[in-house]
């Protein structure tokens, strides 16, 4: 039995009011100069100036550094925790909860806790360092270091995530394929590479989907560990927005989010049309 | 850019959010006395009162709240805090374009104010009584086209160098009226001493740039029209042999290794620390660091001294110096509100008011922009040194008090520069590409 289409009606109010509208009224605001005051047509002058931005390079440089890396991290760091935890070891459930526990902290108190942990002289780090001869650097505050030490926090605080998909993707492997493959004599090797790794593939897909798009827009803990600094060296695109919305340019920050949205698109979606096609059926 | 030291004492801001008690006392039929320059207001008003949640901003906006309050106990004046740096000026522009501002508001003057368009959105305040009584500077930088929109808060600062007095007498040194001479004394601190002789902060990005903007007054002398062809898109950072010498200053002591060497994770409270205690000598600073002075290290108060950023020419030596915040009226303020808003306006623009902060400050950090205010007797060595280059008349408004342009940026890039990640040349040619934005969203002509 159809229902009558107007009980569609409540939620595509709300989706149109919430989402919809917002959505046109920003790519409209992206082709104006705007300062909440009043609002002056300027056609793509925004996504010239934004493309003109010298701390932009550096942004989408960043952007491109960071979201692959820990993106691979935490697809390699998130199978590996994922097969020990599903092995049969001491203490496990208790083990998965501190694996997850990361992922429940707010991201912010995260980057403020590690800001004080990196401390390139008080932080516990490298005191830890220094208690061993080793003169630590200055995570945060070395250029060529900072937007790494970024990516470690977050791939520490993520990877639990990864770690539960690939949890329920492992144990959902019949275990006959992989008794089949060592009577066929296959080392442990071959069983994980050419049996597990092939039927995991949906985890895979989905923690690289999932971290590629969170690592492409990442914002807060850059924001709380360096604000894109020493300078504008671990700027990423969305700290890049997010100055020029603190500026008051608001019709250049929201072009800004406008070319955001496309990148992320542009590198997400086929992607995940190129993973879902090689996912093997058995 | 501008300075605003952003101290998240978020304790003291919620403190400050509980509402002052209300002395309602006589109530409805009092009479309050004074030079009310609006209507007399006689019924039981509230002022909301939206201010920075920067410790003394706080203390001082509780202090003259409560000294009004006394002579017109019918009107309560109730602080309310915003997050200091870009974070707070999103909230006043959100609020003011809303209509949702607090009845009246604390604001930067100069260059920031232009920004809120203070035409469409501030009542003009020239045609009261209070006008008459301020500085003439002050009147400028708190002016939009021909209207006056704010009195002033506290002092005008300067920026320049703030020294530790007993390292310079036990090693002899002079206070340096050129650059030379300046490099001069660090290279003999940095020899005879450990003391680092240049105290940088970089972990709070906005103490960087004084080095180039308390240069300000040296551009000036060499350059007297530099502000208007800034303005008009005529004359830049990079191609001003004058402009560019903060930037160059900056990275020279960045590559002579002169710098204390936690200079990239130190921050503002670091520096007043260390300049008090002869950790380092000099820090590059705005005076009001005078006051975190006299309040966190009172027994070192008079071992920190003053003087003005030296140029290359000892004969025109002198102080660049930034105009007093001000208070505001939002245009969303009227009726009763509205008239009582003006008289705690006239209050803080009055003898008075300058009392009731110089007690809640302990000690101002400069001149008054108020007829009738004067300087306590006992002010830190650092204040009288200061005072010197108002009384000789030595002084120049730093840039943003006589330009609306300015970039957003310039503290990143003079943490860049001060860091060796970028030249002096490539960082001054980098502000001056930050600074169309600005220009542009303000419609300037010939951007």
């Amino acid at each position: 039995m159809a229902y009558p289409a107007w009980f569609y009606l409540p939620a595509a109010v709300v989706y149109g009011v919430l989402f919809i509208a917002p959505t046109f009224a920003s790519f409209y605001f992206s082709l104006t100069r705007w300062s909440l005051f009043d609002q002056e047509f300027i056609g793509f002058g925004n996504f010239v100036q934004f493309f003109q931005e010298p701390a932009l390079v550096t942004g989408l440089t960043n952007t491109l550094i960071y979201g692959p890396i820990t993106s691979v991290a935490k697809v390699v760091l998130g199978l590996l925790l994922a097969l020990l935890l599903t092995s049969q070891i001491q203490g496990r459930g208790w083990l998965r909860s501190v694996v997850f526990f990361p992922v429940l902290v707010s991201t912010i108190g995260v980057g403020i806790m590690f800001q004080a942990l990196m401390d390139p002289r008080d932080g516990a780090i490298n005191r830890m360092l220094g208690v061993v001869g080793i003169n630590g650097p200055g995570w945060l505050t070395n250029p060529d270091l900072a937007l790494y030490s970024v990516a470690l926090v977050d791939v520490w605080k993520g990877v639990g995530l990864a770690t539960v998909i690939y949890i329920a993707g492992l144990v959902s492997i019949p275990r006959e394929y992989i008794e089949a493959a060592a009577v066929d004599g296959a080392s442990a090797w071959q069983r994980f590479w050419h049996v597990t790794v092939p039927l995991v593939r949906p985890a895979t897909n989905t923690v690289i989907i999932l971290s590629l798009i969170g690592g492409l827009r990442t914002f807060d803990l850059i924001w709380a560990m360096t604000r894109g600094g020493p300078g504008f060296t671990s700027d990423v695109i969305a700290s890049v927005i997010y100055k020029q919305y603190q500026a008051g340019f608001y019709g250049l920050s929201t072009a800004g989010n406008v070319v955001l949205f496309v990148i992320v698109s542009a590198i997400v979606v086929p992607l995940a049309w190129w993973l879902n096609r090689r996912q093997v059926e058995y | 850019m501008t300075l605003r030291p952003t101290t998240g004492h978020r304790l003291l801001a919620v403190a400050a959010l509980t509402p002052l008690v209300v002395l309602a006392g006589c109530g409805g039929d009092s009479d309050p006395e004074g030079a009310g320059s609006g209507e007399e207001v006689t019924e039981e008003v509230d002022v909301s009162f939206l201010v920075s949640n920067s410790e003394s901003e706080v203390q001082t906006a509780e202090a003259l709240a409560e000294a009004f309050n006394e002579e017109h106990p019918n009107i309560t004046v109730t602080i309310e805090t915003r997050p200091g740096g870009s974070e707070g000026d999103n909230i006043v522009k959100t609020r003011l374009a809303t209509g949702d501002m607090t009845d009246i508001f604390l604001y930067n003057s100069g260059s920031l104010l232009q920004a809120l368009n203070p035409e469409q959105t501030l009542t003009p305040l020239g045609d009261q009584e209070f006008a008459g009584r301020l500085d003439d500077a002050f009147v400028q930088s708190a002016s939009s086209g021909d209207n006056l929109y704010g009195v002033p808060w506290r002092t005008a600062m300067g920026g320049g160098i703030l020294y530790h007095i007993p390292t310079y007498e036990e090693l002899g040194l002079e206070i340096p009226l050129t650059w030379e001479e300046f490099m001069e004394n660090n290279r003999v601190i940095a020899e005879e001493t450990d003391k680092a002789p240049v105290i940088q902060t970089y972990e709070e990005t906005w103490t960087s740039q004084l080095f180039v903007l308390a240069d300000f007054h040296n551009v000036l002398a060499e350059e007297p029209d530099f502000a208007e062809q800034y303005t008009a898109n005529e004359a830049k950072y990079a191609t001003s042999d004058a402009a560019i010498r903060g930037f160059e200053h900056l990275e020279q002591v960045h590559e002579e290794g002169l710098q204390n060497e936690d200079f990239a994770s130190a921050g503002y409270a670091d520096g007043v620390r260390m300049v008090a205690t002869g950790e380092g000598v000099h820090y590059p600073m705005i005076t009001q660091a005078i006051g975190e002075i006299t309040a966190n290290h009172p027994e070192q108060a008079n071992d920190v001294g003053f003087f003005a950023q030296p140029g290359d020419d000892p004969d025109s030596n002198g102080l660049t110096v930034w105009s007093p915040h001000a208070v505001y009226l939002p245009q969303s303020t009227e009726g009763a509100d509205r008239d009582a808003a003006l008289m705690f306006m006239d209050f803080v623009a009055s003898p008075a008011g300058c009392e009731a902060q110089t007690e809640a400050l302990g000690q101002p950090s400069g001149p008054f922009a108020v007829e009738g205010c004067t300087l306590p007797d006992d002010v830190p060595q650092a204040v009288k040194d200061m005072q010197i280059y108002f009384d000789e008349g030595r002084t120049s408004p730093a840039l943003e008090f006589l330009s609306p342009v300015k970039g957003p940026a310039l503290e990143q890039i003079t943490v860049e520069v001060g860091s060796g990640i970028r030249s002096a040349e490539d960082g001054a040619a980098l502000y001056d590409e930050d600074v169309r934005k600005q220009a542009q969203q303000l419609g300037l002509e010939g951007w």
